[in-house]
């Protein structure tokens, strides 16, 4: 038992030190919206949930809805062309909080930026959010792309996919409404 | 909930009072005035609403199965049992530390003369020493195979648990001590845990304690590394030593070595599973017969699914395993069946079982409810 245990040690040891992975918050959501914008964002803006758009988040998140608002971030309010949405949703226990850029209502880029999960940390990879680029959204608020699961991490993958098509929804609104004011 | 309420009650207000004076002339200034005081108030509703979050979750999940299976011999199980009935209680003391416990009734009555239990399978605290890396302290799960961790009924395919995991590795097990575990951004993730031992002899199964005043006289190591770093695809290896299968150094049965592979790829809607498990333990020559004859138990499955659809999948599984004995003690069992899930946690399941002669023959289906939350 001593030599395992000796052996456990120097696993230990060896495990310890070169690690990378940052736990929690990956990357502040602030940061976050700098980047997409060349240290440039624009002014964020407010998108009141009515009571229909309530209704479509509530379909696709399968639970309430509490928020009264949204904010986002658009490049260019003429053509409403590029999007970028900080969203947060429950995996299993803890809120999962991702960065979703939206760009001719296809999705450019998935982050995940906070994850406090203690199990489905692989979403934040990207063989998986890479998974998301050029998504669009069907007629019945789906995703018109298959994402693969995560054996181990189904509850994390659910929750990403789920603020993937929410922000593609709310990206749709926006344009929506913009299309009538003009 | 007060303030929640009075933020509510004022927003209305508000909005009403904007809304009865159609007539008066409103200035730039005082619509922008109006328009922050809706924000104010708008985020301390929201502000309010997040407050309501707390640091302890609960969380759960139960499965009612109903067994029709007959071995040709007259011998019939017809059954219908809620299985299991669990709740977790999780709390975060703070950002580093958080504590996570499971009970579970089986068989929903637990007593003397009854068929349930009433287990403490999860209490433990997870403290994060790092920003890769985590230690876990109490009572947890054995990280091998796929459901010994993650085995929520809308999670797997199958009324019961595959019987190779169940009876080889054995599934539920949990032990107390202590585990370190940590990832890296390349998909790699390990575990490294020294934990009570099982106390069975050749009895791989009866022999969990189940950390109920477990002899703690000859620990166990194990190490899992798990790589998860290419889409779709999982492949793990968990290694255990035990020095003593029966916690006494003076009886014949003495050290083990258990080791289990496991590989799973989803491509779009099919996911392939495959695992192999196996104990070697060392017997000594003057043991028992029956305990030589298990020195070597090992088992295999293979698994097919496919999503239909979010809501339907369907998947066939070829189950071996052999747990050792006098003469052939191969077992077999074909699984095939059905998951509807009507939500996305919740999942009505049905399949047909065949095995094997030696497996018991029990053939026929099995129907099953589950849920989580």
């Amino acid at each position: 038992m001593k030599i395992y245990l000796k052996k456990l040690l120097v696993i230990l040891c060896v495990f310890i030190s070169p690690a990378v992975y940052a736990g929690g918050v990956y990357q502040e959501p602030a940061d976050f919206i700098n980047e997409v914008f060349d240290n440039n964002p624009p002014k964020a803006e407010v998108l009141w949930l009515d009571k229909d758009i309530k209704e479509q988040i509530v379909e696709i998140l399968d639970h309430k809805y509490k928020g009264l608002r949204v904010r986002y971030w658009q490049q260019d309010k003429e053509t409403a062309s590029r999007s970028a949405w900080v969203l947060d949703e429950i995996g299993k226990e803890k809120q999962i909080t991702a960065g979703i850029v939206i760009n001719n209502s296809q999705i450019e880029q998935v982050k995940v930026l906070v994850f406090r999960e203690s199990r489905g940390w692989e979403v934040r990879h990207d063989f998986f959010t890479d998974q998301f680029k050029q998504a669009g959204l069907k007629d019945n608020n789906r995703l018109d792309k298959t994402i693969d699961n995560i054996s181990g991490a189904t509850l994390s993958v659910r929750a990403v996919k789920k603020l993937a098509r929410i922000a593609l929804f709310l990206d749709q609104q926006v344009q929506n409404k913009q299309a009538t004011q003009k | 909930m007060k303030h929640k309420s009075i933020a509510k009650n004022a927003l209305f207000g508000a909005i009403t009072f904007a809304l009865a004076q159609p007539a008066l002339a409103v200035t730039d200034e005082e619509f922008k005035a109006l328009q922050a005081q809706f924000d104010q108030l708008a985020d301390q509703v929201e502000e309010n609403s997040k407050d309501t979050t707390s640091n302890t979750t609960i969380g759960g999940y139960g499965e009612l199965h109903y067994n029709n299976l007959s071995n040709g011999k007259g011998d019939e199980i017809k059954m219908l049992d809620f299985h299991r009935f669990v709740l977790f209680v999780n709390h975060e003391f703070n950002d580093k530390i958080r504590l996570f416990t499971e009970v579970e009734i089986e068989h929903a009555l637990a007593g003397d003369d009854q068929p349930g239990e009433v287990e403490v399978e999860q209490a433990y605290v997870q403290f994060d020493i790092g920003e890769n890396s985590n230690i876990d302290a109490g009572l947890f799960l054995i990280p091998v195979g796929i459901l010994n961790e993650t085995h929520e009924p809308p999670t797997f395919y199958g009324v019961e648990r595959n019987p190779v995991e169940k009876n080889i590795i054995p599934t539920t097990w949990w032990e107390g001590g202590a585990m370190f575990s940590g990832h890296y951004d390349s998909g790699f993730s390990y575990d490294v845990a020294l934990t009570s031992g099982l106390d069975g002899g050749t009895n791989i199964r009866g022999g969990r304690q189940k950390v109920a005043k477990a002899a703690a006289n000859n620990l166990a190591a194990t190490a899992r590394v798990k790589y998860t770093g290419t889409r779709g695809l999982e492949l793990a290896a968990t290694a255990q030593y035990q020095d003593d299968m029966t916690q006494d150094t003076s009886d014949d049965v003495g050290s083990a070595t258990m080791f289990e592979t496991h590989a799973r790829w989803t491509v779009a809607d099919l996911t392939l599973t495959g695992l192999y498990a196996r104990w070697d333990i060392d017997v000594a020559p003057t043991a028992a017969q029956s305990d030589i004859d298990k020195e070597k138990q090992d088992g295999a499955y293979i698994e097919a699914s496919y999503k239909l659809n979010p809501a339907w999948g369907v998947f066939v599984r070829q189950n071996q395993w052999d747990n050792g004995g006098a003469g052939d003690t191969k077992k077999s069992q074909t699984d095939v069946g059905v998951n509807y899930w009507p939500h996305e946690n919740v999942v009505i399941k049905a399949d047909y079982q065949a095995q094997n002669d030696i497996a018991g023959n029990f053939d026929g289906f099995n129907l099953g409810i589950g849920y989580q939350f």
